[in-house]
Parts: C-alpha cells; structure tokens; sequence
C-alpha cells in the first residue's frame, strides 16, 4: 500500500509539473554561423542598396523654385506639405500615401505568391538591420563557435571590453538610423548641422531617441523574436502562398534517409543529407529547414548556401535545398518535374489589383487640380426674407490656390434664375477675388434670389470660380421659407 | 518570520511557512516587474507631492516647490492669445470702420473674431448668426430700425438702446389702447391701415378710415405712408418684416399696449476695438447697408 501511494504521489507530481510549465518558451539565443554563397551575396547587395538608399535619400535635391524647399522627398509638417520629386502633397490629399500603402501591400502579395517571403528574407527593415548588427557581432566577437564560447564564460575584462565594444558600436548605428529619420521631416542640411550644435528642438532628439533605442532593442536583441512573436505578415502570408510559389524547401525525397557519411562509404540505400547540421547553424532565426515549411522560417536561403558548400565538399550534386515549389517537389519525389508556373489564378489577381490601383492613383494624380473650392453655407438663419421680398442665403466660400502663383477668379451662380451674389467687402457688381499664392482664402458670400425662383424649402445651385483657365465648381443649396407668401 | 521553509511535494515549490489548520500557503511571489513598478509608482508619488500642489491643509494647499498652477497656466494662455492678436487688434484700432472693411485680412480677422464675440455676447437675445427671433430683430436681413450703415451699427452696438447711457438709442411709442388716445375702433381701422399698406387689408373701409387715424397719431414717427424713421428706431411698416408679429392681432396688441425692449451698451464691457469688429460682423451677417 505505501508504495502504491508513493507511486500515485510521484505520477501526481510529475503531472502537476507538466501542467505547470511556463507560458513562455524560453528563448533559445540564436549564433548564426558566418556563410558564403549566391543568396549570402543578394543578401549583401540588398542590404546595402536598402542603406543606400534610406541614408542618401534625403540629400537628394530637387528644384522648385524659389521659396519651395529643394529637398526631393520631405514631409514638412510645419509647413503641411509632403514632396516627393515633383508631386507636392497637401495635407487633404493624404489619400495619395494610402493609396501608396495599398499598392506597396498589393506588391507585396504578389511577390510573395511568386517567390515566397522574399521581403522578409532580404528588405523588410528588421531583416536588413538584424543582418548589419550580426555582422558587426561576428566582427567583434567572432563567428557562432567563438560566440558560444565566449558567452559560456565567466566575465573577465576580456569579455566585458568585447561585449561593450559590440554595443558601443550598434547604440552608433542605432542612434545614425535614428538620426537619419528626422532628416525625412526637414531640410536634412540644417537638420543635420542643428542635430550636432544643439539648435533642434526636443521633438527631434525625441525622436532620434525613440529610433535609437527602438533599432538597438529590435535588430540587437529582439531579431527573430520581431519576427515569430511580433510580426502579423509571417501569421498571415501563408495564404498568399500556394504549392506554385518558390519557397525554401528541404527535398527530403532526396535527402532522406539522412545519416553521417564517411569518405569513401557507399551513397547505395541512404539520402544525401549527411546530417552535417549546417543548415541550422547558419539560419538566423534558428530553425532547421528539414522539418519543412515553418512560420518562422524568414525565406532568406542562407541554409541554401550552407548546404550546398556541404554538398560541394562531399562531391553530391547542389539543391539539396533549394528555392523550388511544392508540386515541383512532389512531382520530383515521384521521378518527375513541375512545369513553374507564374501566371495562376491568385498572381493574375493581385497584378491586376496592382494595375488597377496604380491605375487609379495616376488617374487621380493627372485629374488632380490645384484651385480647390469648398462652400459652407449659413446654418442660422438658414435664410432671410429681405424688405423687397428677395430671398437672401450668406455662405463662407474657402478657396485653396495650391499653385505658386496667385489666382484671379470669378464667382458666378449656376442653376438659380434672377440670383444676384455679393461679396462682402467688395462692390456689389464686383464679383472678383483673389487668392494669393500657395493660400487658401476665405470669403463671406451673400446670394439673393426672387421667391419665384425658388423650386423648394432647398433649390441646388452651383457655384462656380473661373479664370485664367482654371475652373472649379461646386453644389450647394439656396434655402427659402416653406410656403410661399405669409408673413410671420 | 517562518521558521522552516519546505518545499511542496506535489508542485516543487517553496511554502511561505504558515500554517493554518493543516493548509500550507505555497509561495508565489508577485513578479519582479510589477513589485518594481509598485516602488518606482511611490517614489513618483513622493517626488510628485513634494513638486505639485498636493496636499490639502486648513486654509488652503501645499504649493509645490515647481509653483504649478492650472489658473496660471490658463491665464498665461490667455496673456499670450492676446498678446498674438494684438498686432491685429492695434491695426483695428487704427483704422476707420470703412477701411476695415476694404482690407481682406483685417476684414477676415474681423468676420472670425466677430463670429465669437457675437455668439459669446448677442446670439442670446439676437439668435446665432443674427438670425433673431420675436421682440428681437434679425440682423441678416436688410430691414433696420436704428439704421444698417456701418456707423448706425457701430452707434447702436456701443452705446445699446433704451438704456441709462447718455448715448444710447432713445424712443417710446405711446400706449395708445392704454392711456386712451384711441378708441378700440380707432385702433382696428389703423390696424386695417397698416395691413392694407402690406396688401392684406381684410376691410377695405376700415382701412381707408385707418388712414386718418394714422396721419394723426403715428406719421409723427413712423412717416408718410409708414416708411419708418430710424433717427427714431420707428419701424418700417411696409416691407413685411415684424418685429412683434405680423398678424392683425399682433399690431392691434402693439399699438394698444405698445412694446418696448432695450439692449446694453456695449462700450461699457467690451474694448472699442472689439466693438469694431462686431460692428463689421454684424454688417456682414447679410443686410449692412
């Protein structure tokens, strides 16, 4: 009986222990080995072109003309104004940047549904940063065996100058990547020269600050965990995916039975992976690609690198692990091939999405006018009987010259026969105004028409601004009493 | 203070050592992070009542060594919103009502600043955007008692109405039902007289004997064929605007009680500047002359 009890004791326990695990997996650091190949090489490229780009950018010059900034993309939030080369961006037509970010998710798809989760394996900003601070890691600390080491040992002076090197040197990229941020918001030149003497305001250090510190938590010690833990896009890419696109693929049909191999051995009855493990050795989110499609899988295809060196070295042929497509996986473990196939039902869709919205934007940016003209009429008294029986309505018109030269336009009112319109503070016959250049101007308006006319309680009519070629209507109502005659 | 610490069998944790009964308390202690916030949330609070106004006392608050005060803060808003019109405000000062008017921004700045002091001060009794309202008179309308020219207004609004300002608007109708001037027959023809000067005459020869009535007792103001006389803030009886109604019951009650009102004199509480710009508001709401 005791030992029954100590039993049912011990299968409680161990029970209970396995209930109570953590709720978290504890993280298990990642040390990517260093890897040389193609896809290590794109990996390279493109991170640089990304760094190019995002540091030089704002440095590029673009004429305006006098009194306009000349910097070629720049938000200016104290002046309301977003430039991109020669497109000037009110803060109204703010729409232009959504449609810019339904376009970038279109592309994205798209890619994605070709050639799997290329963004996040070599553009997306946490890839390219994570990239450049692992290579400044491995400069300092040297490759994966040397980092195990090293952070197995007690902490001498040795390791504290390394480890203090290391982060000296991201919090200065981290603080140069903030930094550069706030060169998009003014004119960089300045910005930069006020950042060093101390002349900017605490806006800008804030948010050098915030960059900083969010580069250095992220692509320094956050890396793979952004990815698996925080990234919506890895939770829901798999549906743009199908077996069609390009993925990073172990072929096990080939690799598989898996097992060490000695030089000179038979590659008779046994897969070519020699379980070499360099794959996982060199993934920078830790993962083995040999357990097939996961979600934390980035897409980069340094293992594809890694292997094939492998495979080099043992004298296989290369692609043990390759970009390739599920059916043609499927196709190949039965001898045969899959035809690739980029035109599909789902890339047709988001291309012609992509055309579509493109479509639309330029549409809208060639439509686009720069005289805008908005009318808000009078809400008490919605109107008054004048002494003569006319009917009067007051509206305050809002015209907006986005243009850099000032604009001289006629009132004029559609759809209203008799009406006479005034506006306050010029004659009554002078129905002429003029709006100043890259402002908008208000003016009060007063339109008086014979009861007669009215159709209703609300007759629409137009307003119309024209002159020197630019014209801009817009509809509003005139309001009149309900019934016609009686006085109150 | 437990004296043993022991671990749970069954859990594998650490008991906190009491005892109640046979139950033991396992412990599980609060997670660092949130014991850390606790103590930096003190701190805060400690440093916060030292700076801040916190702490009330028998006549009045602790003041905090910062000196912080939401009134100062506000008025210091206030000082600096004035100060930032002040430049317009000068210029306002300056310049005649007419030239006010010709010059787009200090008109804009006058429309706009007008807009708040109207609502702040006349939408009351005048109805927002003067749209007025019985006993009340519609200021977007073209009809006036005490004249529509910027002058008449920037008269009317500075020194008001009926008031005790020297200054002010002055007139009286008499309360001809009232005092006995006019026999309740008089008062009907000359009520017929003044519709029929609208076209809405229901007795044409009560009219016509109205007509005599009004020559005797009300041309005196109201003029020949009841034009309205705005030296006097008599009303125009003919262009089918009322102040007190319209109806025959509502002219037989005005000329047989007869009805006054009054309003302020506003150079008393507002700066003559802002009187201006209410002036030239109140012209442009639609019927300035």
């Amino acid at each position: 009986m005791p030992d029954d009890l100590a039993a049912h004791d011990e299968a409680l326990s161990t029970r209970v222990q396995k209930q109570s695990q953590p709720l978290f997996a504890a993280r298990i650091k990642v040390y990517p080995r260093r890897v040389r190949g193609l896809y290590r090489n794109i990996k390279w490229a493109l991170l640089a072109l990304c760094l190019a780009v995002y540091y030089f950018v704002p440095f590029l010059r673009w004429d305006r003309g006098p009194g306009v900034p000349d910097q070629a993309v720049l938000i200016d939030l104290q002046g309301q104004r977003a430039y991109f080369l020669w497109i000037e961006i009110w803060p109204q037509e703010v729409y232009y940047l959504t449609g810019l970010l339904i376009l970038a998710a279109f592309a994205l798809f798209l890619a994605t549904a070709l050639l799997g989760r290329v963004w996040c394996g070599y553009a997306c900003p946490q890839t390219v940063w994570t990239d450049l601070f692992m290579a400044v890691e491995r400069l300092i600390e040297g490759d994966r065996n040397a980092r195990m080491k090293l952070d197995r040992q007690p902490m001498t002076v040795a390791k504290a100058t390394r480890k203090s090197a290391k982060h000296a040197i991201w919090l200065v990229i981290a603080a140069v990547t903030g930094g550069a941020w706030v060169l998009y918001f003014g004119n960089a030149p300045d910005v930069l020269r006020n950042v060093f003497t101390g002349g900017s305001d605490a806006a800008t250090y804030f948010f050098i600050g915030l960059f900083t510190f969010t580069t250095y938590m992220l692509a320094g010690w956050a890396r793979e965990q952004v990815c698996t833990y925080m990234c919506p896009w890895p939770r829901f890419q798999a549906a743009m995916l199908d077996e069609h696109s390009l993925v990073v693929t172990y072929r096990a049909w080939r690799g598989e039975k898996r097992g060490k191999h000695k030089k000179g051995d038979s590659w008779e009855g046994r897969g070519d992976c020699v379980d070499c493990s360099a794959c996982v050795a060199v993934c920078p989110t830790g993962i083995d690609i040999r357990d097939g499609q996961q979600l934390e899988c980035i897409g980069c295809g340094l293992c594809i690198d890694a292997c094939n060196e492998v495979m080099e070295k043992v004298e296989r042929p290369r692609g043990l692990i390759a970009f390739d497509t599920h059916a043609n996986m499927a196709a190949a473990a039965k001898g045969g091939s899959a035809r690739v196939r980029p035109i599909r039902a789902r890339t047709v869709i988001y291309a012609s999405l992509l055309v579509l919205v493109g479509g639309i934007m330029t549409a809208a940016m060639l439509t686009r006018t720069t005289l805008d003209f908005h009318v808000l009429p009078d809400r008490a008294p919605l109107f008054v009987t004048l002494s003569g029986g006319m009917v009067q309505n007051g509206y305050t018109i809002k015209v907006q010259n986005r243009e850099r030269s000032p604009a001289t336009l006629t009132l004029s009112i559609d759809g209203l026969a008799g009406a006479q319109a005034e506006i306050v503070g010029h004659k009554r016959s002078d129905l002429t105004i003029e709006v100043g250049p890259d402002t908008t101007a208000s003016f009060r308006v007063l339109v008086r028409a014979p009861r007669a006319a009215l159709k209703d309680e609300r007759t629409p009519i137009g307003m119309r601004l024209s002159g020197a070629g630019r014209e801009a209507e817009t509809d509003t109502n005139f309001r009149g009493p309900a019934t016609a005659g009686g006085a109150r | 203070m437990p004296t043993k610490i022991e671990k749970d069998a069954v859990s594998g944790r650490e008991t906190t050592g009491h005892e109640w009964d046979g139950i033991k308390e396992l412990n599980n202690p609060l997670p660092k992070w949130w014991v850390y916030i606790f103590y930096a949330s003190i701190l805060f609070a400690a440093i916060y009542t030292v700076l801040y106004p916190a702490w009330p006392g028998l006549t009045g608050y602790t003041k905090g060594l910062l000196g912080f005060s939401q009134r100062e803060q506000t008025m210091e808003r206030v000082r600096q919103g004035t100060e930032l019109r002040a430049p317009m405000m000068a210029r306002i000062q300056a310049a005649s009502l007419e030239e006010i008017r010709a010059d787009p921004d200090l008109l804009n700045f006058s429309l706009n600043g007008g807009r708040t002091i109207f609502a702040d001060n006349c939408a009351t009794c005048h109805g927002s955007g003067g749209s007025g309202r019985p006993a009340f008179p519609v200021l977007a309308d073209d009809d006036w008692l005490w004249g529509g020219r910027l002058t008449d207004i920037h008269q009317t609004i500075s020194f008001g109405v009926r008031n005790a300002n020297d200054n002010s608007r002055q007139s009286l109708m008499p309360r001809f039902g009232v005092d006995g001037m006019l026999t309740p027959a008089q008062i009907n023809e000359v009520a017929e007289y003044v519709l029929a000067l609208n076209g809405r005459a229901s007795d044409k020869a009560a009219a016509g004997r109205g007509e005599k009535v009004f020559a005797e007792n009300c041309v005196a103001c109201h003029l020949e064929g009841g034009k309205g006389n705005q030296e006097l803030g008599a009303k125009n009886l003919t262009n089918g605007i009322w102040l007190y109604g319209g109806d025959k019951a509502s002219i037989v009650r005005m000329v047989w009680y007869s009805r006054t009102n009054s309003m302020p004199a506003w150079v008393d509480r507002l700066d003559p500047a802002t009187v201006k710009m209410l002036a030239v508001y109140v012209h442009a709401l639609g019927g300035g002359q």
